[in-house]
């Protein structure tokens, strides 16, 4: 399971193949650090391996994406396994993450043993405390109610599962933009769920900073595969006011940035399995990659890591 | 107007609650395997289902085989027939087309596949 990571952690020091190798294969999750209401994002193998404590910062957290239990076709047959490699990392930083978020796709196919095997996979986990949103792999024929009688347990939600929370002043807004999906349109968030967005930051004061998280980017990435909301604008209208805004997606399995004012847009990679650059592949199925072709294909994703004094920031600036 | 019908074969009983313009349900969704002569196939394959506009004969059966490695749903737009559980690589789902029109259906979980099927008398 980590012996490939442990191998990897005994040779030389991260450099940025080893570690886009690392990532595609054994999934990852960024590390967000709010430090004077600017995100920083730092990447879990970092942290781990070069030892290095956290700063002191007023809070940190964890994002993983689409773990997908329960697919095992060629792209990769053992997903729990990337899944279990994704937490060994967590366990692995020197200061735990104060919660997880996980912006979806837990499963495959919403099925009661694919959520009980993510479960208890996730015991292993030091972190125990999680934030979830739904992605459209969670909600495929109940309309999510299995996902949300597991997964808002902590939260107190409304509708078809949205909610919001403070931590240490930074005011976090899990979103559900998978369900009630229109033909031939995008992910939606819907009249009910936007008017409670609105109401939900009316009384914040524009120096709080907001984190917003969602299976499906709320920003359009690539409207031909689906990747996209089609009333993010809306929602995004409602936080326009604040001074720091990020937004964390998944559902498309590769990091993508995007900086808009004070929006900063950011897509995480899958634990499971890589997908293609948008309009690289007849479609945005799983992409089937060998070992030493899939470093140079991640490198393509257009990430670029700028290393801060203390923090390695992930920031795509070529995304326009 | 009476419409496609449509049958799933494991939960035809839960679903026995039929939509109004309904009359019996015939469709199953199952595992690829010999697949009928003279069914009329509509393949998902890169998130598209091909044909995308299918012309069949009032009363003759409509099979959607998912050939991705994404799961995908088989759902009238204007919910004329039953729509389909989420079907994983390589399974079924079948339907009997009812009352001549043209029904337009979409994958509910990537809704930008679309498709058509015209019903002929």
């Amino acid at each position: 399971m980590s012996d490939y990571i442990s191998h990897d952690h005994e040779h030389d020091g991260i450099d940025r193949r080893g570690f886009l190798k690392c990532m595609a294969w054994a999934g990852t999750g960024v590390l967000w650090t709010v430090s004077g209401g600017v995100l920083a994002s730092k990447t879990l193998a970092e942290i781990a391996k070069a030892g290095t404590p956290l700063p002191a910062t007023d809070l940190s957290f964890l994002q993983i994406s689409d773990s997908h239990i329960g697919f095992s076709k060629e792209a990769n047959k053992d997903v729990t396994a990337t899944f279990k490699i994704a937490l060994d990392r967590i366990n692995a930083m020197p200061t735990p993450p104060s919660f997880l978020i996980h912006t979806g796709d837990i499963t495959q196919l919403s099925k009661p043993e694919e959520f009980d095997t993510f479960d208890e996979v996730l015991k292993s986990c030091r972190t125990k405390d999680v934030f979830y949103v739904p992605g459209e792999h969670d909600v495929l024929n109940d309309g999510g109610k299995l996902y949300r009688e597991r997964y808002l347990k902590r939260v107190e939600a409304k509708g078809s599962g949205w909610y919001s929370f403070n931590k240490n002043g930074v005011h976090f807004i899990g979103l559900v933009n998978v369900l009630d999906l229109q033909a031939g349109g995008l992910g939606q968030l819907g009249d009910e769920q936007l008017e409670w967005l609105e109401a939900d930051v009316k009384g914040l004061g524009a120096d709080t900073p907001v984190v917003v998280f969602a299976h499906i980017p709320l920003w359009t990435v690539y409207p031909q595969w689906g990747w996209g909301t089609s009333d993010s604008e809306r929602a995004l209208g409602y936080l326009k006011r604040f001074g720091s805004v990020t937004v964390l997606n998944g559902h498309i399995h590769q990091v993508l940035q995007k900086i808009e004012g004070n929006v900063t847009f950011h897509t995480a990679m899958s634990t499971a399995f890589p997908q293609p650059s948008p309009g690289t592949a007849p479609s945005p199925g799983p992409m089937k990659v060998p070992a030493e072709k899939l470093r140079s294909l991640l490198g393509l994703t257009n990430v670029e890591y700028k290393q801060g004094k203390t923090a390695l920031a992930i920031i795509d600036s070529n995304l326009s | 107007m009476t419409t496609l019908i449509s049958r799933i074969r494991i939960t035809a009983l839960l679903c026995s609650i039929s939509f109004s313009s309904l009359s019996a349900l015939a469709g199953e969704t199952k595992d690829a395997g010999g697949g009928g002569a003279m069914e009329n196939r509509i393949e998902i394959k890169d998130f598209a289902f091909n044909p995308q506009t299918l012309k069949v004969k009032s009363g003759e059966k409509i099979t959607w085989v998912n050939r991705d490695e994404e799961p995908h749903t088989v759902v009238s737009v204007e919910k004329q027939f039953k729509k389909s559980s989420a079907l994983d690589t390589d399974q079924e789902f079948t339907i009997t087309a009812g009352a001549p029109g043209t029904y337009t259906y979409f994958c509910s979980v990537h809704p930008k596949m679309t498709g058509t099927i015209v019903v002929e008398k």
